[in-house]
C-alpha cells in the first residue's frame, strides 16, 4: 500500500510533464518532444517485471558508488517509470481532446502557452481521463505484487509464506479478496467524481 | 554464467572421481510383503518419480544437460537424491530401466487432484502442517539449515544465533529457512524473501543481503562457485528438539509409502544413506552456531 502511494504521487507528476513535452508545439521543441516519444516507447515496451529485474538486481550489481542498493527503492523507481509512460500517453489523450480553438482563444486574450496549458487546456484534459487514469492506478496497485521479487515482502508474498508453510491455497483467495476489497472503493469513488461533474457541466449549461 | 559452467564441470568430475573411488554398494536384501507386483504404482512395473526441473547440485549431478532436463538429468544416478532414488528402486526389484522421471515444479507437487508421479523427491521438508496435504515418507536426509555471508561483511565473523539478529537475512519463498529466520532468528530488519534460491544468492552478490540462509548441503555449491568471496558463517541448531528431514512426497494416503519407507529404513540401517551422504554431500563441517 505505501509502495502504491509513494509511486502514484510520483507518476501523476512524471507522467504530466512527460505529456506536456509530448504537446510542445514549433520545430525548436522537437528534441524535447522525441523524448518524450523514446521514453514512452521504451517503457511500454518493456514488461514491468524485466524492468524491476533490470534495476532491482542489475543496477545494485554494478556496485556504483553512491547508487543506492535498497529493493523497495529501485521498486518504486521501476513502478513509477513504467507506469508514467502508460499514465503520459492517458494525459496527452486529455489534452488533445481539448478543442484546439480554445487554445487559439486562450492565446488571443494574450496568454502564454504555458498560462494555456495551465489555466485552459490542462484543468479540461485532466477531467476527461480521470476513468482511464483511475483503470491504470488499479493496474499499479495489482502490479506492486511484482516488487515483491525484490525480496520485500507485500501482501502476495505473504500469503505465499503462508501457502507453502501448509500447502493450503486459502491465503491466495485471502489475497485475492484484499485487493479487491481495495479497489472497488477506488471505482466507486471515481464514479462519483465523474458523476459530480457531469452536474456541473450540466448546471453550467443552464445558467 | 561461463564461470558457473566450468565450476560446474569441475564440480562434476571431483564428484564422479569420489564416485569410482567407493564403489559399488552391496546386494541388497528383498524386502517381506513388498513384491514389486503388489506395489500401487501410477504405471504398473514401472517407477514414476518426479524432481524439480533444474534439478541442482549436490542432490543431483553428471552435469547431463538434457533436452528435458536443463542442469542434471536424474536418470543418471548421480548426486544424492538420485543416488537414494535408485537405491530404494534396487531394493523393491526395480532394474534403471524401470524408472522414469517427469519435470515437476515443486509448487505443483503439492497442489490437489491426482498427482502425475509415485514419488516426487526435490528436497521438501517434511513438515506436520504439510501432511494435511501429502503424505510424506520417513527421512532420507536429516538437514540443518546454515547461513552464508561475504567474508567483507562483519556477519562472517558471527558466531552465535543472536549474533545474527542485527543482520539483513534473506531466504527463498516457501522455505523452511525462512520459517527459521522469523521463528528462531527474530533478526530486527524484516527478512528478505525471493522467488528462488537463485534470486538470494544474486540479493547476496548485490550487497542487499548480509546472510543468505538455506539448506547446508547446498551451501558448498553457493561459497565456493556462486558468490566469489563468501564463506558458510555456520550452520543454525535445529530448534524444539525436532530434526527437520527431507522426505519424499506422496499422493495422500497412498500405501506405496509403507514399502518405501522399509526400504529408506534398511538403507539408514546398513549405512548406505550414511555412504551417500559423504559421497555427495561430504563437505567440511562448519560450527554450528549457539
Amino acid at each position: 500500500m505505501k509502495i502504491f502511494l509513494v509511486s502514484e504521487v510520483f507518476i501523476l507528476v512524471f507522467a504530466l510533464a512527460i505529456a506536456v513535452l509530448r504537446s510542445l508545439p514549433g520545430p525548436v521543441f522537437f528534441p524535447l518532444r522525441a523524448l518524450a516519444v523514446v521514453y514512452v516507447d521504451l517503457f511500454r515496451g518493456v514488461p514491468t517485471i524485466l524492468v524491476i529485474y533490470i534495476l532491482g538486481f542489475g543496477v545494485p550489481a554494478l556496485q556504483l558508488p553512491g547508487v543506492p542498493i535498497d529493493p523497495l527503492f529501485w521498486g518504486v523507481v521501476s513502478l513509477v517509470l513504467v507506469y508514467s509512460a502508460y499514465v503520459a500517453e492517458v494525459y496527452r489523450a486529455g489534452i488533445e481532446s481539448v478543442h484546439p480553438s480554445q487554445s487559439a482563444a486562450a492565446r488571443s486574450l494574450g496568454l502564454t502557452h504555458g498560462q494555456t496549458l495551465r489555466f485552459v487546456v490542462i484543468p479540461q484534459a485532466v477531467r476527461r481521463v480521470i476513468p482511464p487514469l483511475l483503470n491504470d492506478f488499479i493496474g499499479l496497485q495489482k502490479d506492486t505484487a511484482l516488487v515483491g521479487l525484490l525480496g520485500v515482502v507485500e501482501a502476495f508474498r505473504q500469503s505465499q509464506i503462508e501457502v507453502a508453510a501448509s500447502f493450503n491455497y486459502t491465503p491466495y483467495i485471502a489475497t485475492a479478496i484484499l485487493f479487491i476489497a481495495l479497489t472497488i472503493p477506488l471505482a466507486r469513488f471515481t464514479d462519483w467524481l465523474i458523476a459530480r461533474d457531469k452536474r456541473r457541466l450540466q448546471a453550467g449549461r443552464l445558467a | 554464467m561461463r564461470t558457473v559452467l566450468f565450476g560446474l564441470t569441475l564440480t562434476t568430475l571431483a564428484l564422479a572421481l569420489v564416485a569410482t573411488a567407493t564403489g559399488n554398494p552391496a546386494a541388497p536384501a528383498a524386502i517381506p510383503g513388498c513384491a514389486k507386483g503388489s506395489l500401487n504404482l501410477l504405471n504398473e512395473g514401472q517407477l514414476t518419480l518426479a524432481t524439480d526441473n533444474p534439478a541442482f547440485n549436490p542432490w543431483w549431478a553428471g552435469g547431463s544437460k538434457t533436452k528435458d532436463w536443463e542442469l542434471n538429468d536424474p536418470s543418471t544416478g548421480q548426486g544424492y537424491e538420485s543416488a537414494v532414488a535408485y537405491g530404494i528402486a534396487k531394493r523393491l526389484g526395480f532394474t534403471k530401466a524401470q524408472v522414469t522421471w517427469k519435470a515437476v515444479p515443486f509448487t505443483r507437487s503439492f497442489a490437489p487432484g491426482k498427482k502425475p508421479f509415485d514419488w516426487y523427491m526435490a528436497q521438501v521438508s517434511a513438515y506436520p502442517e504439510r501432511r494435511k496435504a501429502v503424505t510424506f515418507s520417513t527421512s532420507y536426509y536429516n538437514v540443518n539449515q546454515a547461513v552464508a555471508g561475504l567474508k567483507s561483511n562483519p556477519i562472517s565473523k558471527v558466531r552465535s544465533l543472536a549474533g545474527l539478529k542485527k543482520y539483513r537475512l534473506g531466504a527463498s519463498v516457501g522455505t523452511t529457512s525462512y520459517n527459521y529466520i522469523v521463528k528462531y532468528i527474530k533478526p530486527d530488519q524484516a527478512p528478505r524473501v525471493y522467488d528462488s534460491v537463485a534470486d538470494v544468492v544474486t540479493a547476496l552478490k548485490n550487497k542487499q543481503i548480509d546472510g543468505l540462509v538455506t539448506d547446508f548441503p547446498s551451501m558448498g555449491y553457493i561459497t565456493n562457485v556462486q558468490v566469489p568471496g563468501s564463506t558458510v558463517v555456520g550452520r543454525l541448531p535445529n530448534q524444539g528438539g525436532v530434526q527437520e528431514y527431507f522426505g519424499l512426497v506422496f499422493q495422500k494416503g497412498n500405501p506405496l509409502v509403507r514399502c518405501i519407507n522399509k526400504a529408506i529404513t534398511q538403507m539408514r540401517n546398513d549405512g548406505t544413506l550414511k555412504r551417500l551422504e559423504v559421497r555427495w554431500l561430504g563437505q567440511k563441517g562448519a560450527p554450528i552456531l549457539k
